[in-house]
């Protein structure tokens, strides 16, 4: 069919801001390239243009002139503020450069203009299987001024404009003949023989096959096909490396290791709960079942209603409601394609809530990110790797164009940066869902029961993300697995929402007996992990594709987005696809849960697969590994106190981790759905950084519900015992910091790890699940889900390893009796007293104020759980008595942060004396205002409430810093000395609120 | 005596997000509310005979691709563009919020009246980009500007929050604006703190000409508004509830509340 390409422009370049942002983007560009002294010899830009390209291709008959001219002025092009042009516009083709997808990547807003014309003309819709009348691909078109060269267009190109692993670049106007079309497939059943391979050749054919399967795994599979008398198929390996992949198993979490604790090399401080002596030896027999899964069970609360066995922990809101959390992790995807890895991350996650229980409507979303610093040298970043500005923004856009389409507000989250994130930024997104408590438990397939797929139709994309996931990152992966990046669309994935949810109130009750999400490892994983009990029986060519050419394997193992599995039962089949067919979602009918206890595929009637159902989830040979832990040799630096205090806090503010993440949380839709009533931003001028995020789900109901996170990544190299317990502790202080009920938070935990085949990386793993195990416990907060994420390292083309920090996220989700109890951060009113809660130590190790210096330290914060627990619910009973106007956790940047932020978010100042800080012997000015000791609040409270706030806060350690004032000064003074700082609190704000302000 | 409901019917497709809250509003409001997809809708035109008020919620209509909102108006206008017309004739009410108002400029119910899609016809207005090019979502104040729009009498300054990348008001030249004046159809205005016209961010967040938030048609009952009226429907949903006591009066609601009195008003004169 022939093409027609229709350009889009705008009418002026005032119109323009996707080319103003551009603009900026390359001025940072070549502003930090000239800085270094790189390719500083290029003509400064400053203006670009941007078009729109469209390729529509159709019949003649339908795309008549008449016809073009009506979808380009009425369809494609505003009519007030852009200009269409059929054919190729006018401006020179030698000064711009054009950006298209690669074929078979997802282009979501092509689908929606096929829809749309076939609509504008009158066309018939097209069937599931058919092509739409007339195809459109979409494009961009840049032109600059003055017109850079060839290099540096190519450069701009490649850093700015396009990702080189979904699109294609074009230095002239693209205006193919035709449209790509898909070859089509030619079934061929391939075996691969195993019987007599070598432990060389089996690790030979688990790399080519892209399997990541280890020796003793590619054995086990060599020794089951040996015993079957016939080789495997390729889709029975592929079947098998997706269901024992770490991305699905979690295989280290759960194996045996024999973990050697060596005591600590010199005594740094007290305090750690090593041992001296010989080295303690432990054999852990599943290390997440003996801790975290643990201390749930032994905690044992009614209000944990199922935990660890669906795709979300559910928890109860109240007597009628349930709530279901999931963090998930999308690093990989995210590294390579920023923008689409973190948006089908959100997808993922998502539809994991979905996929809980009989279906959970998602009510909120997080998000947190781990990146290297954005001012990097253009020249430090190593070969392969996306600079962490670009990986920032990126991600961000597609968090935030997925979570906003979706619906679902995106209220919480945070950034970290480190330089060791630089070749592994990590992407954790969380979502929390809101369903029925009669929909909570996790829904089984029963023989007989039909399996439907619903939602996006099947395409090469992701393939084999799951166990790409499982391998560490190298400067050649872009390329090698650029078919493992997946674009989603959203819109897709909240038709499938709807229906799911008018399917699970259908009024004759749920019309399915189960559901799940086909995230990694897509049809393989979902419909077997489904039919585990059942077994299963699959017509692979019934799939719909999004185009043809796709072979049976890939059709099972793709990742392609925006897909669930569903278990219905016949008498319901009907009346599920005419609701999916009423709102245009596609659901097919692939096959049936059969009671044999086997994976059978099949392809047009030929059998493809035959697997045991037993083998796939009991077959996974289980190693024993090696963990090792010794606490590093490390000392504190003696580090003089700062000449001066403005400048040293002005340089803590000016972190991009302490700074004002507005840029991020604006461009989020924090709001929809009506329920977020402590938003994520405080204060009279909406720019406060609040501590946690209340929504209000149910109006009928007077419960809320706080969502936050701890993280304290920091800490990891010098203990990640502690750094695991401080960010718990963190997640807990700042659950409380909005009134949440510390009695009624559930966690959640993701492990961000090095690989764990070193057995330092393991032994450091060890330790912070023996800290989950112990702070669970000892705070009363039971684990509902977690995920791991266990080889981020990097491997640069000069063959440097860079291993990411030690990286726990805790997720904290909280229940609170009443909303109207709700508080926040910004100081409220002149005239209330500052009151600390908890003890401040010589606790610099691994702060934000050493790093800043360059020193890490030894001296790392330690939590006493003896104390901890009792603190946290000292300060929440007072803040639900309403004696507490604001409240503020204490964590990077120590009080001085903690204070200043709290006095500019509500516009006010405050006199301080440090005589009030309560504390160990001998500290400096310097400790008590940046040590990150844990367990500490800063309380706003009437000066009429101070006896009640005594009362209830004894025999814990606080005490009272000073007033608030009307002036918006903060002056501190010296413990019974002299005047340490007195600055206008703007000074702080100003310079917080600028580093990450794009 | 009872009062007859008010019947107030939502239109819903692929990407619409704040049909709950929307529903939620209304009926705190005393109105009877039924959610309806669109293939249903134009399946059964019929259907919106039962009906006094119709809403299009915010979000992303397919997607916001190619343009927000202009997919959903190029189908309304084809499908259901002679029974809108009709709607308005018979006296009845319209609310687009945010994606909602925005199918309403692309479809030109706003500012009104529909233009026809020949060629050479050309559209008044548009919401486009937001000046910065990038998705807001903060609180803002409006003030209600217009004399007979019955949504909201003149005159009321209101905080709400506004959540989209494409709020940008323009018009094709100045006399689009001169009529809207003259037919005093500028509904809402960005204001300041004091309650002024803000012609700058943040106040005006989008960069909106003459910092217009708000439009209706010659009748006054069409309305579309970029601020988000149902998600300030308890006084918990106010940005700095936790510094007042009491905390604020729920404005956004009254909106819906002079919508639904309006109609009982009125009701009999309706077809």
């Amino acid at each position: 069919m022939p093409v027609f390409r229709i350009e889009v422009h705008p009418k002026n370049t005032s119109q323009d801001p996707a080319g103003a942002a551009i603009l900026a983007e390359i001025q940072q560009l070549q502003h930090a390239a000239h800085t270094t002294g790189a390719n500083g010899q290029d003509p400064a830009i400053t203006s670009v243009h941007t078009t729109r390209v469209y390729l529509l291709a159709g019949d003649e008959m339908v795309l008549t002139a008449a016809n073009l001219e009506k979808l380009a002025r009425h369809l494609l092009a505003d009519p007030v503020t852009e200009t269409p042009v059929i054919g190729i516009g006018e401006n020179a083709p030698d000064s711009g450069v054009e950006v298209h997808l690669k074929p078979g990547v997802m282009d979501p807003v092509a689908a929606s203009a096929e829809m749309a014309i076939a609509d504008m003309l009158g066309l018939p819709r097209s069937k599931p299987g058919e092509s739409p009348p007339v195809q459109v691909r979409t494009g961009r078109r840049y032109t600059f001024a003055p017109p850079p060269g060839g290099e540096a267009l190519k450069r701009i190109a490649l850093s700015i404009l396009a990702n080189d692993s979904i699109e294609q670049i074009h230095l002239e106007p693209f205006f193919p003949a035709e449209f790509p079309s898909a070859r089509s497939y030619q079934f061929a059943k391939l075996e691969v023989p195993v019987q007599g391979l070598t432990d060389q050749e089996l690790l030979s054919l688990s790399r080519r096959g892209h399997l990541f399967l280890d020796l003793a795994e590619m054995q086990a599979i060599r020794d089951y096909f040996v015993s079957l008398g016939r080789p495997p198929t390729d889709v029975e390996l592929e079947t098998i490396a997706q269901s024992w992949s770490e991305h699905c198993v979690h295989k280290t979490l759960k194996s045996r290791v024999e973990f050697t604790h060596h005591p600590a090399p010199d005594a740094a401080h007290d305090g750690h709960d090593h041992h001296t002596g010989s080295p303690e030896k432990l054999i852990i027999d599943n290390l997440v079942k003996s801790t975290i899964f643990r201390a749930t069970s032994e905690l044992n609360l009614p209000w944990t209603l199922s935990v660890f066995k669906d795709n979300a922990g559910v928890i109860a809101f109240d007597e009628d409601f349930a709530l279901c959390m999931k963090v998930e992790t999308h690093n990989r995807p995210s590294a390579i394609e920023p923008y689409g890895g973190a948006a089908t991350g959100i997808g993922g996650c998502i539809r994991d809530v979905i996929g809980t229980g009989l279906g959970a409507k998602p009510i909120a979303c997080t998000d947190i990110f781990c990146f290297a610093d954005p001012a990097t040298p253009p020249q430090e970043v190593p070969h392969g790797v996306i600079h962490p500005r670009r990986t920032a923004q990126r991600v961000v856009a597609g968090v935030r164009d997925y979570g906003n389409r979706m619906g679902i507000p995106t209220v919480n989250g945070a950034v970290f940066f480190d330089q060791r994130y630089i070749g592994n930024p990590l992407v954790f997104c969380g979502t929390l869902g809101l369903m029925p408590r009669e929909f909570s438990a996790k829904g089984s397939a029963q023989p007989g029961d039909h399996i439907i797929v619903i939602g996006g139709r099947t395409g090469r994309d992701g393939i084999h993300g799951a166990t790409f996931s499982s391998d560490v990152l190298t400067n050649t992966h872009a390329d090698e697995f650029s078919h493992a990046v997946q674009i989603g669309n959203a819109i897709t994935e909240k038709k499938l929402l709807d229906v799911i949810l008018q399917a699970r109130d259908h009024a004759d009750g749920p019309l399915f007996g189960a559901i799940t999400d086909c995230g990694a490892g897509g049809l393989s994983s979902a419909v077997g992990e489904m039919g585990q009990h059942t077994g299963a029986t699959v017509h692979l060519e019934r799939v719909p594709l999004k185009y043809q050419g796709l072979s049976y394997t890939e059709i099972w193992i793709s990742e392609a987005q925006e897909r669930m599995v569903l278990a219905v039962p016949p008498q319901h089949v009907a009346e599920l696809l005419a609701l999916a067919a009423a709102e245009d979602v596609e659901a097919t009918d692939i096959g049936e849960f059969d009671g044999s206890g086997k994976l059978a595929l099949y392809y047009n009637g030929i059998a493809v697969g035959q697997l045991d159902m037993g083998f796939i989830h009991d077959g996974l040979p289980a190693p024993v590994r090696k963990a090792c832990w010794q606490q590093p040799l490390l000392h504190d630096p003696t580090l003089a106190p700062p000449q001066d205090y403005v400048q040293a806090m002005v340089e803590l503010f000016s972190h991009p981790t302490i700074a004002s993440k507005h840029w991020i949380i604006r461009q989020y839709d924090h709001e929809v759905q009506g329920a977020t009533v402590i938003k994520p931003l405080t204060g009279p001028r909406g720019d406060g950084p609040g501590d946690a995020t209340v929504l209000w789900p149910l109006p009928e109901s007077p419960r809320a519900v706080a969502l936050a996170v701890g993280c304290q990544m920091r800490f990891g190299e010098i203990d990640p015992y502690q750094m695991a317990l401080n960010s718990m502790d963190e997640a807990i202080r700042n659950i409380v910091c909005v009134g949440g009920d510390p009695r009624h938070t559930a966690i959640l935990d993701n492990f961000c790890w090095p690989k764990c085949t070193d057995p330092m990386h393991l032994g450091a793993l060890v330790r912070a699940c023996q800290a989950c195990y112990d702070g669970a416990r000892a705070f009363g907060t039971p684990f509902i889900s977690g995920k791991d994420s266990l080889s981020n390292e990097f491997i640069t083309d000069r063959g440097e390893r860079i291993c990411i920090p030690y990286t726990l996220l805790i997720s904290a989700v909280s229940v609170l009796p009443f909303v109207d109890r709700a508080i926040t951060m910004d100081a409220k009113e002149p005239g209330n007293l500052l009151v600390l809660v908890g003890r401040t130590r010589r606790e610099l190790g691994g702060s934000m104020y050493w790093h800043i210096h360059g020193h890490t330290g030894a001296c790392v914060p330690q939590v006493d759980l003896t104390v901890a627990p009792a603190v946290h619910q000292a300060v929440a009973g007072l803040i639900s008595h309403g004696l507490v106007c604001s409240a503020h956790d204490l964590s990077e940047g120590g009080l001085a942060v903690a204070m200043t932020e709290m006095l500019f978010a509500g516009g006010l100042g405050a006199q301080v004396d440090l005589a009030g800080v309560p504390r160990d012997e001998g500290l400096g000015d310097d400790t008590l205002l940046f040590s990150e000791s844990a367990t500490r609040y800063l309380l706003e409270i009437k000066p009429e409430h101070l006896d009640a706030v005594v009362k209830g806060l004894r025999p814990h350690s606080f005490g009272v810093l000073g007033t608030v004032t009307e002036a918006p000064q903060l002056k501190i003074r010296s413990t019974g000395g002299p005047v340490l700082l007195e600055e206008p609190v703007d000074t702080f704000k100003q310079a917080w609120l600028k580093p990450l302000d794009w | 005596m009872t009062a007859s409901p008010v019947n107030t019917i939502l239109l819903r497709t692929a990407g619409t997000n704040c049909d709950r809250e929307l529903a939620l509003a209304f009926e705190m409001a005393g109105a009877h509310v039924e959610t309806v997809h669109i293939n249903h809708l134009i399946a059964n035109p019929g259907q919106l005979a039962d009906y006094q008020i119709l809403g299009l919620p915010g979000g992303f209509s397919y997607g916001d691709d190619i343009a927000s909102g202009r997919i959903l108006a190029n189908q309304l206008v084809h499908h259901l563009g002679d029974a809108l017309q009709q709607w308005i004739a018979d006296g009845k009410m319209i609310l687009g919020i945010c994606n909602g108002f925005q199918v309403l400029v692309k479809a030109g119910l706003l500012p009104g009246p529909m233009p026809q899609l020949s060629p050479g016809d050309t559209f008044p207005a548009t919401l486009t980009d937001n000046t910065n090019g990038r998705f807001v979502d903060r609180w803002i104040r409006v003030r209600s500007t217009s004399a007979h729009c019955p949504w909201m009498g003149p005159e009321t300054c209101l905080d709400l929050p506004i959540a989209h990348g494409e709020g940008r008001f323009m018009v094709r030249d100045q006399s689009v604006l001169e009529t809207l004046r003259a037919n005093d159809q500028i509904a809402f205005s960005y204001v300041d703190a004091a309650g002024n016209v803000a012609l700058n961010a943040p106040e005006n967040p989008n960069g909106s000409v003459d910092s217009i938030a708000g439009l209706c048609d010659v009748t006054g009952r069409v309305l579309g508004m970029m601020p988000h009226p149902e998600r300030f429907i308890s006084s918990y949903l106010h940005p700095t509830w936790t510094r007042q006591k009491p905390p604020p009066a729920p404005a956004g609601l009254q909106l819906f509340k002079n919508a639904v009195a309006y109609i009982r008003q009125n009701m009999a004169v309706m077809v």
